[in-house]
């Protein structure tokens, strides 16, 4: 019932395809300068001197990747990395058109010395991320080795991680703790999932979640096969055992965990997603995925009745009608929404009292839970205002929006480049996803095959959760936005993410060793 | 800059981006069929090392002389039936090693198995010094044997066939 007929077609052997991935690396380097130009004669009104050092610096940072991707991994998956110096490439050219700080009117007023607000987004910084991220992508591909090659000086290789598989798992989770040990642990923009490190605020979600796919892998590759073969059948789905059954639950439970104590959807909902993915592709077994979605559905449901969980409620009430809770809105217990917007009385009483957040002692004073719906609705009117061709970079406004430059930073995209854009953007992401699958197919080992997949299919439901959230298709959960979005460790975990897949995929898609067939005599080779 | 000359870089920065990706779904269509680089870079490549031609034959005999030729391999049960590798008169090996053909995960297999090979238009089957054996029908493979199409190869736990 679970064997789905696996085709292996007699194919064209795999090439080196390195003039391709050259080729559509300079193509995705014209692309940023043509998206950098567009921003400085929009904006601006003449091309603009960050061109040469955003487009010149990623451009000799993309170069020194594809060199070390040619010379150390010559079988690698050509798209990979032009896709991803697109994607990034595309990224820091809105976050420079969004840091205002770089146009031309804005620095005109600060020499003129007039006061200005500070404004979020941060383009060099962002620049810096990228150099550091790219750096990150080349130190991968040195050090990781071959598979089958693990006598090299330096032998490590994607597959060593399966011997620390409960090690990784074990720190995983401790990363993803670390928000809230206090101390370290940094509250920004209502969710608490930063930690300071020094001058940096370091996201440990992004790195926990590549580990979780190590640690999965590792798992599921030994347990694969009693998961898959044993169990009882009730009417069309066949039930697994307890003891298969027992670590789901307690991925389950820690979600949960997750989910209340650091009000982080998203990241609650990505992992239990790459869990139930990664069982069905060890397994092949729908049953996984229907107990799953069963077990999110239930967890969903009871999040919505405790009453310490108000802002599940509240989430899901914000998708399904924003529009109460424009400029401030507060949920009281008996599930009306009264608005405490800065046109309120109660918001100005608070506001008189200097107090530093009017809207929610407001709402603390009418005993509700106070949530803010500005940010949506105000991504929603840039996705409205841009339409299918856009406004153009450089020429909508989508400043306007709260976040626009991090989470928000696909509708500021979809306001300026408009459908047609988006529908760009989304299919890189999902040939990424694709080259990613195709390798998990390629490879040999199982587990580097539920690696690949995992690394892969985390990726897709990432930017599925940020880009749903922010279309309001599903409830908004922060999440960020992979390659696009304006953070350091956002950036750095995406780029070992590739860097990963692109070693694998050269170890999936080089020659097999020959076996030399010699009249008579059996002689098999092999370089072990 | 008017509002014109704007409208027109914008045009073209999408179709910019258009191309990009219809650049990229290029690359992989020829990684699946082929393209004239690549085919010139594949006899280029198999040109200094020519193979040993000992099977020279078309690589897919269908409906020619030779009818009665298998030419696919059908795994019929075990840990990956369903699984179909077409025949093309490149050697096929079978084990739990991970550079073999057919990568079985099965306690009962050897990591170098048995090794099918055409010759003269027949496929053999050949035992590789496996620990559990290699059965062609219900006799064990001692010496190499020829298979014929339709007749199960068992390898541990699993079954290969050989169809039309």
């Amino acid at each position: 019932m679970h064997s789905i007929g696996e085709q292996i077609k007699a194919r064209l052997p795999y090439q080196r395809r390195n003039a391709a991935s050259l080729a559509l690396l300079i193509f995705a380097m014209i692309l940023t300068l043509s998206a950098f130009a567009e921003v400085g004669l929009a904006r601006d009104g003449n091309i603009p001197a960050g061109l040469f050092v955003y487009g010149g610096g990623l451009a000799v940072m993309a170069f020194v990747a594809y060199f070390v991707q040619m010379k150390f991994t010559p079988y690698a998956d050509p798209l990979l990395l032009p896709l991803a110096v697109a994607l990034n490439g595309v990224g820091l050219a809105m976050i420079y058109r969004l840091d205002l700080d770089t146009s031309a009117d804005r620095k005109a007023a600060a020499a003129a010395g007039k006061k200005l607000l500070a404004d979020a987004a941060d383009a060099p910084s962002q620049l810096m991320w990228t150099f550091v991220g790219i750096g990150l992508f080349v130190g991968a591909v040195l050090i990781m080795r071959d598979t089958d090659k693990p006598d090299a000086p330096v032998s490590f290789t994607p597959k060593t991680a399966q011997r620390y598989t409960y090690l990784i798992g074990l720190t995983a989770v401790i990363l993803l703790l670390l928000p809230i040990v206090p101390g370290i642990g940094q509250q920004i923009n209502g969710a608490r999932v930063w930690i300071s490190v020094g001058p940096f605020s370091v996201q440990p979600g992004e790195f926990a979640k590549l580990l979780l796919v190590v640690f999965f892998a590792g798992y599921l590759v030994n347990k694969r096969q009693a998961m898959s073969l044993i169990g009882k059948k009730v009417g069309p789905i066949s039930l697994p055992r307890a003891r298969d059954l027992g670590p789901i639950m307690v991925i389950w439970f820690f979600c949960l965990g997750v989910l209340f104590m650091q009000k982080d959807l998203g990241t609650a909902l990505l992992f239990f997603g790459l869990f139930i993915s990664m069982l069905y592709i060890a397994t092949q077994r729908l049953s996984w995925v229907v107990i799953g979605m069963g077990l999110l559905a239930v967890g969903v449901f009871v999040a919505t009745l405790l009453p310490f969980m108000g802002h599940v409620n509240q989430r899901i009430d914000i998708w399904q009608n924003p529009k109460p809770y424009f400029d401030g809105g507060c949920l009281l217990d008996s599930g009306k929404v009264v608005p405490v917007n800065p046109n309120t009385e109660i918001y100005k009483k608070y506001l008189a009292q200097k107090s530093p957040s009017p809207g929610f002692s407001a709402c603390a004073e009418l005993g509700g839970e106070y949530s803010d719906s500005a940010q949506l609705m105000k991504g929603l009117f840039a996705l409205g205002q841009g339409g299918v061709l856009g406004t153009g970079l450089g020429q909508g406004e989508p400043w306007r929006t709260p976040l626009s430059f991090s989470d928000f930073i696909f509708d500021s995209l979809g306001e300026e480049l408009g459908l047609t854009g988006l529908m760009v953007l989304l299919l890189i992401y999902a040939l990424i996803v694709q080259r990613g699958m195709k390798t998990a197919v390629a490879a040999r080992d199982p587990f580097l095959k539920l690696f690949a997949g995992g690394v892969s299919f985390v990726l897709a439901l990432q930017v599925f959760v940020i880009v749903g959230g922010v279309t309001r298709l599903i409830p908004l959960t922060g999440l960020t936005t992979p390659f696009l979005s304006q953070g350091g460790s956002s950036l750095m975990a995406n780029w070992i993410l590739i860097a990963i897949l692109v070693r694998m995929s050269h170890d999936a898609r080089k020659p097999a060793p020959q076996a030399i067939q010699d009249e008579g005599m059996t002689q098999i080779v092999s370089t072990r | 800059m008017s509002p014109f000359t704007l409208t027109l870089i914008k045009l073209a920065f999408l179709a910019v981006l258009w191309l990009f990706v219809i650049a990229a779904v290029g690359v992989i269509r020829a990684d699946l069929f082929g393209s004239k680089a690549a085919t010139k870079a594949a006899t280029r490549a198999s040109q200094p090392r020519p193979q040993k031609a000992r099977q020279p034959k078309p690589p897919r005999p269908a409906r020619s002389a030779q009818h009665g030729a298998p030419t696919k391999l059908v795994v019929v049960q075990g840990e990956r039936a369903g699984t179909v590798i077409d025949l093309t008169g490149v050697p096929i090996t079978i084990g739990r090693a991970n550079d073999a053909t057919l990568v079985v995960t099965d306690d009962y297999a050897s990591s170098r198995h048995a090794r099918l090979f055409a010759q003269d238009g027949q496929w053999i089957v050949e035992d590789l010094g496996s620990t559990n054996g290699t059965y062609l029908g219900r006799t064990k493979v001692s010496r190499p044997m020829p298979v014929p199409p339709g007749v199960p190869v068992r390898i541990g736990k699993t079954v290969i066939e050989l169809r039309k």
